[in-house]
């Protein structure tokens, strides 16, 4: 009656070094399979929904100028959650650390802290300085009530982000507000990041081109984010405490310093993210200007196991499919197919630590001939 | 010589040849087992007999294949080959729950208890019956009969955090028994237990094969296994080298050999030492557990350049805490002065820097990040200083190169130095420890249990490594609940009970029934009391 053999997980003891990407590639596959079956249930083609996705965000230099656009802010926020994450460090409010951020940039021009008409690299160094102290000091509101009083840092972040939310929503409708509406008055231009599209004088082809030198800068972030985590002491000290607290105090690490500190850089590269996103995209502050990055970019940190190089392949991706998000009805899509594309990723980690094994019980006795040693 | 009746109970075994299977079958017949793992065969074509009614040892240094073969006995593992026959018939068990339902209990090293329940709720934990309302005093009456009939000492109704290491381990065996186990495979049961825990466990052992039951016994120390074990089997990289020899006659040398494959030298060489300065000094220390109960009450001693001073005492009477507030960890009252500076409740980084070495008891949760590899694991105490570290940066290539000179100086054996800490054996985890703690060539180094589970092999090396540093002028202070360690190693010898030091002396002219009476709070004079059946007592 019973099935001739059962399946069993064992762990692994080694893990071979081809065996991560491999996983990886084989859940997108099975992700994608299991995406275009729920397509076909309502009706689509999934070749077409998908080579659409690919079109839309890929298939010209402007699509992909525009997911670079869309990766931008994911690249930054999932660099704060990876960071914050290597230590095991919780941290879900990059999205409210990015408001924050993207607030008190925005307070440079509209205040303003630097005087008007002071030249645009002076006022976007102002405001990259403001943004990341913005969300600095928003990160470090969970830092301290960790470090000092032990209290959980999800619950704490998660709610800060609800109060950011709120507080950005008082100055757009508020102090800053244009005629009402809720966005402030636009920024002058010495507040734009430059875009690629403003070399279209000299190079033709880079006419209409969104992206902006944010991009570069969240590059440069990971770079520097990198450096941190894989060849710094400090990055020593934060792998030390992810992987074992105990052992961390025991080699004389200072744990709460520690907190403080990656919460700091944590939201200050959140706060990054917003300033870019309102000096390099929306030029004002807006409400809703985040369609919930902070959030993603737990999703991107995850996904790139961590790792401050990796994060930037995977924002892209993620880039590509918000993007695509716009291009396809029902718009849920994406979404469906981001959530799908998780949950296999996260169902593969299990074939990371174990391996299966095929078990066939051993024939009953009298059954087994040849036993006799 | 031998204490255990093992004429008794032998001629139920058909003579002493284990494959001569005669009228009666073997309780266990492992036949031919073959069990891979990446990179390594942990069994190879294994043949095991436990006859009904013994004692069977099972001896083999770490990676030897022991572990292997009795989480496949239990179910845990299921092997690639071989057949396993309890009571002649052959089974093929998916998990311990088939191996238990089919007689065999597994009493493992580590407690898989619930603290926070009772003894009875512990031993029930998992049965189907009872079904939905627990009658709290049948099943206490019932388990406490059970445990009587063993001389299993345990309170049914006590919460299992209130109850000595001793007593927990009665518990696993309970649980066990309850499960109508008729084969019960006991993982190192003497590692964590104080002399007379030790008689009282060999008296249960004793009584449980007088009922018919079989047990095979894991353990490191040569001389326990000379003392409660009938017959011997040893392993060596997978195989056996010796199967079901009987345990009567054999020495420890001739076991050892056995294991080790080459003869070891039990006498460690020991030059006599000027007295030197004194480098720790503890004044009137006090400090509290982690229940908030005072765990430390007014400890005074002192440790000198190039001596070696144990402490004996059964888990739990404070010599844990010890370790924690000398190396910083733990926050005390009193002084503890290292060359001359009191470093009581100063930051670790600060007692690191005064050269204070720590061996922490808790190897994996303490000693080791896991994940993380054997380079960063090896530079956790001196990534802060060149050549390593450079300001706020590490040169890595400086880091992996003082890794595999330590990986191979002290014979790590790992796949590479980028391997992952988990990943080591228990042996190669203490190595990788010690390595990097006596590399910082401290003046003061706190040795908490330095060989416990080491095979003979690797506590030889342990061993050697810390007399190397006492003759080098380190202060050292080893604790160890392995008397014939403190005596074998120690200068002098401390006996530590419930946070005072009860008696300081001199290791040469001291006896292990003296120690083990004030460990565990005898007066001296008190001699005629129980026999001590120490390691050492042979």
């Amino acid at each position: 009656m019973s099935l001739p053999f059962t399946l069993r997980l064992e762990a692994r003891l080694e893990v071979s070094r081809w065996l991560s990407p491999a996983l990886t590639a084989g859940a997108l596959v099975v992700a994608l399979v299991v995406s275009g079956l729920i397509l076909m249930v309502v009706g689509a083609d999934p070749v077409r929904v998908y080579l659409h996705i690919v079109g839309s965000s890929l298939g010209s230099i402007g699509a992909i100028s525009d997911t670079l656009v869309k990766s931008t802010p994911l690249i930054l926020t999932g660099l704060a959650c990876a960071l914050a994450f290597r230590m095991r460090l919780w941290n879900i409010g990059a999205e409210g650390q990015l408001l924050l951020g993207a607030w008190a940039a925005s307070a440079v021009v509209l205040v303003p802290l630097v005087p008007a008409g002071a030249p645009g690299p002076i006022v976007l160094a102002a405001m990259l300085v403001a943004g990341f102290l913005g969300g600095a000091l928003w990160g470090l509101i969970p830092g301290v009530l960790r470090a000092k009083f032990g209290v959980n840092e999800i619950i704490a972040t998660l709610m800060l982000n609800s109060i950011a939310f709120a507080w950005i929503q008082y100055w757009v409708f508020g102090p800053w507000t244009e005629g009402g509406f809720q966005m402030s008055r636009q920024f002058p231009v010495e507040a734009w990041l430059p875009r690629l599209s403003d070399l279209a004088a000299a190079v033709p082809a880079f006419r209409g081109l969104t992206v902006h030198a944010g991009f570069l800068l969240a590059l440069l972030a990971a770079v520097v984010v990198w450096f941190i985590v894989e060849r710094s002491s400090w990055g020593y000290e934060i792998r030390l405490i992810g992987d074992n607290p105990r052992a961390a105090r025991y080699a004389g690490i200072r744990i709460a310093r520690n907190i403080l500190l990656v919460f700091a850089i944590s939201g200050g590269l959140a706060g990054i993210a917003g300033m870019a996103e309102i000096a390099g995209v929306v030029h004002r502050l807006q409400d809703n200007f985040s369609p919930g990055y902070g959030y993603t970019a737990i999703i991107v940190a995850y996904l790139a196991k961590f790792h401050p190089l990796r994060v930037v392949p995977v924002a892209i991706l993620f880039g590509a499919l918000i993007l695509a998000g716009r291009e396809i009805q029902p718009s849920g899509v994406p979404a469906m197919i981001q959530g799908i594309i998780l949950f296999c990723l996260i169902a593969s980690e299990v074939f990371l630590r174990y391996r299966v094994s095929v078990v066939r019980p051993l024939p009953v006795a009298g059954a087994a001939p040849g036993t006799e040693p | 010589m031998r204490e255990t009746p093992s004429g008794i109970e032998i001629p139920r075994v058909s003579g002493q040849t284990p494959t001569a299977v005669a009228t009666q079958a073997p309780a266990v017949e492992l036949r031919g087992i073959v069990k891979r793992f990446p990179g390594v065969v942990a069994n190879d074509g294994v043949d095991f007999t436990l006859a009904a009614g013994e004692v069977h040892a099972l001896l083999g240094e770490n990676g030897a294949g022991k572990s292997t073969l009795v989480n496949i006995l239990d179910g845990l593992y299921q092997p690639d080959a071989g057949e396993i026959l309890i009571e002649g018939r052959p089974v093929a068990f998916r998990s311990p729950r088939d191996a238990i339902a089919a007689g065999i209990g597994m009493v493992h090293q580590h407690f898989t208890l619930v603290a926070s329940m009772t003894v009875t709720e512990n031993v029930l934990i998992g049965l189907d019956r009872p079904r939905f309302r627990l009658d709290e005093r049948r099943y206490e009456a019932e388990i406490g009969r059970l445990a009587e009939a063993h001389g299993l000492r345990v309170d049914p109704s006590a919460k299992v955090w209130q109850l000595s290491v001793g007593e927990r381990q009665r518990v696993e065996i309970l649980k066990v028994l309850y499960r109508g186990a008729r084969v019960l495979i006991m993982d190192e049961p003497t590692a964590v237990l104080a002399p007379q825990e030790i008689d009282d466990l060999f008296r249960t052992l004793r009584s449980m094969t007088e009922g018919g039951r079989s047990i095979v016994f894991i353990s490191h120390k040569l001389g326990e296994v000379l003392s409660i074990a009938d017959r011997v089997t040893v392993m060596r990289r997978g195989k056996v080298t010796a199967k079901g020899l009987p345990a009567a006659g054999m020495t420890k040398p001739d076991l050892a050999q056995l294991m080790v494959g080459r003869e070891v030298l039990e006498s460690l060489e020991r030059t006599w030492l000027p007295p030197g300065a004194v480098v720790l000094s503890l004044e009137n220390v006090e400090a509290d557990g982690d229940r908030g109960v005072q765990v430390l009450r007014g400890v005074n001693l002192q440790v000198r350049s190039g001596e070696i001073v144990g402490i004996a005492a059964v888990a739990g009477n404070g010599q844990s805490e010890l370790a924690e507030v000398i190396s910083g960890l733990r926050p005390c009252h009193g002084r503890i002065m290292v060359g001359g500076e009191d470093i009581a409740n100063l930051p670790v980084r600060k007692s690191i820097q005064r050269g204070v070495a720590h061996v922490p008891e808790d190897r994996t949760g303490v000693g080791t990040a896991p994940n993380l590899s054997l380079v960063d694991n090896l530079i956790m105490k001196r990534y802060r200083s060149r050549p390593i570290g450079h300001g706020w940066t590490i040169d890595m290539g400086a880091a992996r190169a003082a890794a595999s000179e330590l990986k191979d100086s002290y014979e790590i054996s790992a796949p590479s130095i980028e391997t992952q800490a988990r990943l080591l054996s228990g042996g190669n985890i203490q190595r990788l420890i010690l390595a990097r703690e006596i590399e910082s060539e401290p003046r003061l180094m706190i040795a908490v249990q330095p060989t416990r589970g080491l095979d003979v092999g690797a506590v030889e090396a342990a061993h050697r490594l810390l007399m190397e540093r006492r003759t080098a002028g380190a202060a050292i202070l080893l604790i160890s609940e392995d008397l014939d360690e403190i005596l074998t190693l120690s200068d002098r010898v401390a006996v530590l009970y419930e946070g005072r030091v009860v008696g300081i002396m001199d290791a040469v002219d001291t006896d292990v029934n003296r120690i083990g009476l004030l460990m565990t709070g005898g007066e001296i004079g008190d001699t005629a009391a129980e026999p001590v059946a120490g390691p050492g007592a042979r």
